[in-house]
């Protein structure tokens, strides 16, 4: 299935009995906490712009209260919006009428959720094959293909269990089965790991990039973690008080933030992992010398693969290997403790 | 106090009531009206119940004509299959002989049927209804003051409509049970569909449910303990209701009860008060067990 790519354009969502009295007022500069005292009424989103890639995971990220989760529900429409449009094979998912929503919600989306929101009276099994038994597949084309999810997402030998006999991470990859069987092109992330432990987060994670390389399923993950931000997604856009103050790549966010508020963010976050080696490397003065290095291959392993090849000295070169630039190993730590300098540039 | 009611006008000291004359003139007016009412769709009505009383004397005739080790047998494996208990099973037994010995083996039967009748009819109705209410707040609004009314109002009083339209027999009886003993369906089953969490509906719209497919596998199983519970409760209601429900000429039981109050009869009246008693706990126990087995899922294995 080749997968296709989300438009968001002009989303604004006001709560409230007459939210779309106030979107021109809004529009005109109308302030979250005036539009709550005079008129009481939630902004919940504001301007909402992004494009998601076909194919790619595109990690919305904001704190609590930010309208992350509001957000993802404009894509199936769980949340109505008050004006914009959400544009999916250049059909507005918001103008749908209820029976071609429901066939898009069939065999377009998935959605994996926070809590996970597994039918407790139902086996794995049974809330694995959840998506297909509603589509109306037979019963036994529906356990075929869900057996198989559950193996992919190591649950194996526990389709007969109740969520409840299951600890939270298992319970969570029942969640991704579930979402993964119904085969829709479209993966909404709804905090899907916010609630387990980090170490099975991390692992959970692993989960998803490996099944995306192969999938490359249109991915929408929401989180309130920059760090998880950075390791999934293909582009980030960052959140506040349901206005987006930040969109690009990883390495685009933490090197140049947009603004004090993401700076704060992105100060925690080790730079080894984020930035590439091709951003940091120095013009090639003559040949190139040392190790080479794959183009796209972030610091902290560059730096892993010099020191442990007792190497100073290093190559970028790209796909073909062709050398693209020179680094060194103290550039490299330079830029992986960057934190300072740049703060010394800004003032 | 007195003092202070002659320095009164007389109408501050006593409620100004409306004249006797005038209340007598609108009683009439309403009662003859509903009299009338009544006679000009007796036809109707009774057309409209027939098939109620041929359910409930063909049921009755079963349990009272089958020999009685046989309904003994029966009850006892519906008992087992129930609650996989077999303590209850044992308990069953034990009543069971033991209302024999005293020889209300058929006044007990008779109760049965009634009950069972009353029980199904009460489900039949009150499920749909609570569904009603949980969809829509305003059906919600509309039902909950008429089902105050019903659990509220003395059930004499609304026997007395109840026997004008049908008469006396079993179906005003059964009437009168299932309007005392419905309530309870109706509101459990509306609470429990309105208790289902939300998340979970959440992931039914997003994967694409339909209202249909929503109700039968989110709202109504993850209701069912409640739902279950409003079983109970009806049951229970309707086991107290047949006792009341004998002054119209519903047998069993409830008759002989009624029967040792008019007559002073104490062992008489305990004796049937205590077969009431030990089907309502066989009732009770069996239900719940079978509801706790269907909630088998929930128990939590993983620490």
């Amino acid at each position: 299935m080749v997968s296709h790519a989300i438009e968001v354009r002009n989303l604004y969502k006001i709560f409230g009995p007459r939210g779309g009295d106030y979107v021109d007022a809004v529009k005109n500069g109308l302030g979250k906490a005036e539009l709550n005292q005079k008129y009481g009424h939630v902004l919940g989103l504001r301007d909402i712009n992004i494009s998601m890639p076909a194919g790619g995971i595109m990690v919305v990220m904001g704190l609590s209260g930010s309208g992350k989760s509001t957000l993802i529900r404009h894509i199936n429409r769980l949340i109505d919006p008050t004006a914009g449009e959400v544009l999916y094979d250049g059909v507005d998912v918001c103008r749908m009428n209820e029976k071609d929503l429901r066939e898009f919600r069939r065999h377009k989306t998935a959605m994996v959720f926070q809590k996970f929101a597994l039918l407790p009276h139902r086996t794995v099994l049974e809330n694995t094959v959840y998506g297909l038994e509603i589509q109306g597949v037979s019963s036994g084309e529906r356990e075929k293909r869900a057996k198989e999810w559950i193996a992919r997402v190591g649950l194996a030998g526990f389709e007969n269990h109740y969520p409840n006999q299951l600890s939270g991470g298992m319970q969570q990859r029942v969640g991704l089965a579930r979402a993964l069987t119904n085969d829709a092109d479209i993966l909404l992330m709804d905090e899907a790991y916010s609630a387990l432990d980090p170490l099975i987060r991390v692992d959970m994670q692993t989960v998803l990039l490996e099944l995306q390389k192969e999938l490359k399923k249109t991915v929408v993950f929401i989180t309130h973690d920059l760090d998880e931000a950075l390791r999934l997604g293909d582009k980030i856009a960052i959140l506040r008080d349901g206005m987006v103050v930040q969109q690009g790549t990883g390495q685009e966010i933490v090197l140049n933030p947009a603004d004090d508020y993401i700076t704060a963010f992105v100060k925690e976050v080790n730079r080894g992992r984020v930035v590439n080696v091709e951003t940091i490397m120095a013009p090639l003065a003559g040949n190139p010398e040392g190790m080479p290095i794959a183009k796209g291959t972030v610091l902290e392993s560059a730096a892993r693969a010099m020191t442990s090849a007792n190497q100073t000295l290093a190559h970028v070169v790209d796909e073909a290997g062709k050398p693209l630039g020179a680094l060194t190993l103290s550039a490299i730590i330079a830029a992986m403790v960057t934190q300072a300098t740049d703060e010394a540039q800004a003032a | 106090m007195a003092g202070l009611c002659e320095s009164v006008p007389g109408f501050l000291c006593k409620f100004p009531a409306f004249s006797d004359a005038s209340v007598r003139a609108a009683r009439k007016v309403i009662d003859d009206g509903f009299k009338s009412l009544v006679r000009s769709y007796i036809n109707a009505i009774d057309a409209l119940v027939q098939p109620l009383q041929w359910f409930l004397n063909d049921l009755e005739r079963l349990f009272v004509n089958s020999p009685w080790p046989f309904v003994l047998i029966v009850m006892l494996g519906v008992v087992y299959f129930g609650s996989r208990n077999i303590k209850i099973t044992i308990g069953t037994a034990v009543s069971m002989f033991a209302i024999g010995l005293m020889g209300l083996w058929n006044d007990t039967m008779v109760t049965l049927a009634m009950v069972t009748v009353c029980t199904l009819i009460a489900v039949l109705i009150g499920i749909p209804i609570g569904i009603l209410m949980a969809r829509s707040d305003r059906v919600q609004a509309f039902v909950n003051p008429i089902l105050d009314v019903m659990q509220t109002m003395p059930s004499f009083v609304y026997l007395i409509p109840v026997v004008m339209i049908f008469g006396i027999g079993k179906v005003p009886g059964l009437i009168a049970v299932v309007i005392y003993a419905i309530p309870p369906m109706i509101r459990l089953t509306n609470l429990g569909i309105r208790l289902v969490d939300k998340e979970v509906l959440e992931a039914a719209d997003a994967f694409g449910s339909s209202g249909w497919q929503k109700l039968r596998n989110v709202q109504m199983p993850l209701a069912l303990p409640t739902i279950m519970a409003g079983i109970n409760q009806t049951i229970m209601m309707s086991l107290a209701m047949v006792v009341v429900a004998s002054m119209v000429g519903v047998g069993g039981l409830g008759k002989n009860v009624l029967q040792a109050i008019n007559n002073q009869f104490f062992t008489v009246g305990f004796l049937n008060g205590f077969a009431l008693v030990a089907i309502a706990i066989i009732f009770d126990r069996t239900s719940q067990a079978y509801g706790r087995r269907l909630q088998k899922h929930s128990e939590v294995i993983h620490g």
